[in-house]
């Protein structure tokens, strides 16, 4: 098997934020592999996530596109962060895996 | 009233009270350092690190001749540190700075026939002979001093990656 080149963690795209009626889709709440409390999820913080998806017609040669963001902050207690996209995620992209960077490093 | 106050304030010249200064790296970062490169074409690479610059970027390199990474510059915000340690003041870096590292001008000139077009996809920027001697320099003294650890050789021409379960927040680099 080819050896992994994989640089970022895996994360799922949750939800948004929200209240029991009202969603905020500004803000998406995204669940980090392997991150299960507070503290761990704090190193996170900052870091560029990347939605990568297909879509039908390429455009500068690829299909394959990507949506920016950043992890804004720690959303409750079980490990859980907010972040922001550039251009707000889709509501189609609940549960769908999103890429959280090591980048920018502060180790 | 009015005229004399603004004669005042034209008659001082502005200036600039803020200096361009090279930012403060973090503590981890010290030259020697073996480095983990986190973005771009040579992602994933361990790389040594030599001696930052004054445009605020760290110079490193693989060595070339050990895992392929030539020297070059790279940003601090997309490496990971690691504990491992190289002695490099041994090295003479002193000719290795910003502009050695500028990109060279291209003439403006050069209208491009529909021949030219056709070729260019076909023919390699070529590598100056003054980059490929000075690479040789350094790895050749790097090289002495990585050899004085065991497996540190092999460590450095091995790549990193995420494998399934890893969790990098748990991870002591």
């Amino acid at each position: 098997m080819a050896e992994s080149h994989r640089l970022y963690v895996k994360g799922k795209h949750v939800s948004y934020q929200r209240s029991k009626s009202v969603t905020k889709p500004k803000c998406s709440l995204i669940k980090i592999e392997g991150v299960t409390n507070k503290d761990d999820a704090k190193f996170y913080l900052g870091k560029k996530i990347a939605y990568v998806y297909r879509a039908p017609k390429a455009v500068r040669g690829t299909k394959i596109r990507c949506i920016w963001g950043k992890v804004t902050r720690v959303h409750g207690n079980s490990g859980i962060v907010r972040a922001h996209f550039k251009h707000n995620l889709p509501p189609k992209t609940f549960g769908a895996s999103v890429r959280i960077m090591l980048y920018p490093s502060n180790i | 009233m009015a005229s004399k106050i603004y004669a005042l304030e034209t008659a001082r010249p502005k200036s600039t009270r803020k200096a361009v200064r090279p930012h403060k790296l973090r503590a981890s970062l010290v030259p020697g350092t073996v480095l983990i490169i986190l973005a771009g074409r040579f992602s994933g690479k361990r790389v040594v690190y030599l001696k930052n610059l004054e445009d605020s970027t760290l110079l490193v390199t693989g060595p070339f001749k050990v895992n392929g990474v030539p020297l070059r510059r790279v940003n601090s915000r997309f490496v990971i540190a690691t504990k491992t340690k190289i002695d490099v003041s041994s090295l003479d870096l002193s000719r290795f700075d910003v502009p050695y590292f500028a990109r060279e001008k291209k003439s403006k000139k050069s209208h491009k026939s529909e021949k030219d077009f056709f070729n260019e996809a076909g023919e390699k920027k070529e590598i100056k002979a003054e980059r490929v001697n000075d690479q040789k320099i350094v790895d050749k003294s790097l090289i002495v001093e990585i050899k004085k650890t065991p497996m540190l050789k092999q460590y450095l021409a091995s790549s990193f990656s995420l494998k399934h379960g890893d969790k990098p927040h748990a991870m002591v680099f």
